[in-house]
């Protein structure tokens, strides 16, 4: 144990200490009426090129694509109020209606239609692997055996990957910054999730050109707008307002300015045909 | 609700929780008495390390050490205690369980070797016991009996704190539960499954340690 090595262990140890420090949110953005004047959206504040909140700026392609759906329904950039929405309270916070609309990649599934309704999708993403990148023995799930596999405790894409390479050697952390660090680290071999995600984190400064998408996507995750269930007036309009993005050439802008800088193209079925209200 | 409990291996899952819960109590007692030790002898070095052991883990947060088990210890110190990354967490959940709950062990300890008259140290001594001898034979049977009940509720606290194992991917109840949040939503009835089980768990638990403790206090 030579003292780089402690170092890099306290400072991994500093890694977790950020995350615990970032679990909780003041709730500020809850108090207050709202009104008509402006909008609650509910985005992640922590996924880098999808919605990531740094200071009080918020960056990513959910942003944009919020941004760009609230103009349409009236609301411009200083109405919208951002509140966070991790995975896990999603429905609740669109059924208590806390926020109006939630795009924080949100997959659309049969399970979440029967809790809430769905505008999109406006993007279709599919799970795939993120490794080093002179790593050239990992070309996709078929080639996992024998590698040290990461993903986030409970997600799809852990439970998805675990049928699909039976055995897997697979670590679950609480987040993906974990499993990121984790792969730098040469802990792991391989982290998977949806690719949009994992094209944000190669895209982040501090990754750039250490880490690359293998580029095989094996499912389809099909991004929706959540909305409150039933509400298809304001489901016609956020559908519009995506099919409209996606005609005048603000989609490629989005997909490019935050996920480009990694190399990031999007796959098959991009961009998609919105489904209709029900 | 009920397919949900058809659906999903609940009982494996609370079973995974028993297991850290057990091991991660046996660990933390032994660790926690050492220290409990260690704080009340005469050797002013083992005073100190005794202090800062406590004060080091009781004041660092748990979801850190179990993180820093993997990403520090495992991964970067190459510490990792078994080839398969299940067993590997597993194992290193367990010892930060019960290196973070010894700190609390020890202090419960030490309440317990204060309910202890000071007199029956010096008629220990006075009859020629060693330190080793008192301590073994008249100090810490009284000290353990008087410290039931803080250590009960200390253990109660460890079965609860096991759910953080699931930061490092322990397939616990807590791991299961954010899955089933994932496939089902996160509805009331998710909730309340998981916890009338950790109800089930803890409160027969701290039911028998209110009895121990009174059955074994010591009449003074």
């Amino acid at each position: 144990m030579n003292p780089r090595r402690i170092a890099a262990a306290a400072m991994a140890a500093g890694v977790a200490a950020g995350l615990a420090a970032c679990g909780s949110d003041d709730g500020s953005s809850d108090s207050g009426s709202g009104g008509g004047s402006s909008i609650k959206i509910g985005i992640k504040f922590d996924q880098p090129g999808l919605g990531l909140k740094e200071g009080s700026e918020y960056t990513g392609m959910d942003v944009d694509v919020a941004k760009y759906v609230a103009k349409k329904l009236g609301y411009s950039d200083d109405k919208i109020q951002w509140v966070q929405a991790p995975s896990a309270q999603r429905e609740t916070l669109i059924s208590t209606g806390q926020v109006k609309l939630v795009v924080a990649t949100y997959s659309i599934t049969d399970e979440r239609k029967e809790k809430v309704g769905f505008a999109g999708p406006y993007f279709i993403a599919g799970q795939d692997l993120l490794v080093r990148s002179d790593d050239t023995s990992i070309t996709g799930p078929d080639s996992l055996k024998g590698k040290k596999l990461c993903s986030v405790t409970g997600s799809t894409s852990a439970q998805n990957v675990k049928k699909k390479v039976p055995g897997v050697n697979l670590q679950e952390f609480g987040t993906y910054s974990e499993c990121v660090a984790a792969l730098a680290s040469k802990g792991v071999d391989a982290l998977t999730t949806d690719n949009t995600i994992l094209a944000g984190y190669a895209a982040q400064d501090q990754y750039k050109g250490k880490l690359k998408v293998v580029g095989q996507p094996f499912s389809e995750e099909r991004y929706g707008i959540g909305l409150k269930k039933g509400d298809t007036d304001l489901c016609t309009k956020v559908t519009d307002a995506v099919k409209s993005m996606i005609s005048d050439g603000s989609w490629q802008k989005f997909v490019d300015d935050n996920l480009g800088p990694a190399g990031f193209k999007p796959g098959a079925g991009n961009p998609p045909t919105p489904d209709a209200c029900s | 609700m009920g397919d949900i409990l058809s659906n999903y291996d609940i009982l494996g899952a609370f079973w995974m929780t028993i297991k850290l819960s057990v091991l991660g109590t046996v660990g933390a007692l032994v660790l926690g008495t050492v220290l409990a030790v260690m704080r009340v002898s005469p050797v002013t070095t083992l005073r100190a390390i005794g202090t800062s052991y406590v004060n080091v883990f009781r004041n660092t947060p748990l979801t850190l050490l179990m993180v820093a088990s993997i990403l520090g210890m495992t991964y970067i110190l190459g510490m990792s205690l078994s080839d398969d990354q299940q067993t590997n967490i597993f194992r290193w959940a367990v010892i930060v369980l019960s290196v973070y709950h010894a700190a609390f062990i020890c202090e419960a300890v030490r309440s317990g070797f204060n309910t202890v008259p000071v007199g029956q140290a010096e008629a220990a001594r006075s009859i020629g016991l060693s330190f080793g001898q008192s301590l073994t034979q008249v100090i810490l049977p009284q000290a353990v009996r008087g410290s039931i009940a803080p250590v009960g509720s200390t253990i109660i606290a460890l079965i609860k704190n096991s759910t953080v194992a699931s930061v490092i991917g322990v397939s616990d109840a807590a791991g299961m539960m954010a899955t089933i949040v994932e496939n089902e939503t996160g509805t009331f009835g998710v909730f309340l499954i998981f916890a009338v089980g950790f109800v089930i768990l803890t409160l027969p638990l701290g039911m028998a340690f209110t009895a121990m403790s009174r059955r074994l206090a010591v009449r003074r």
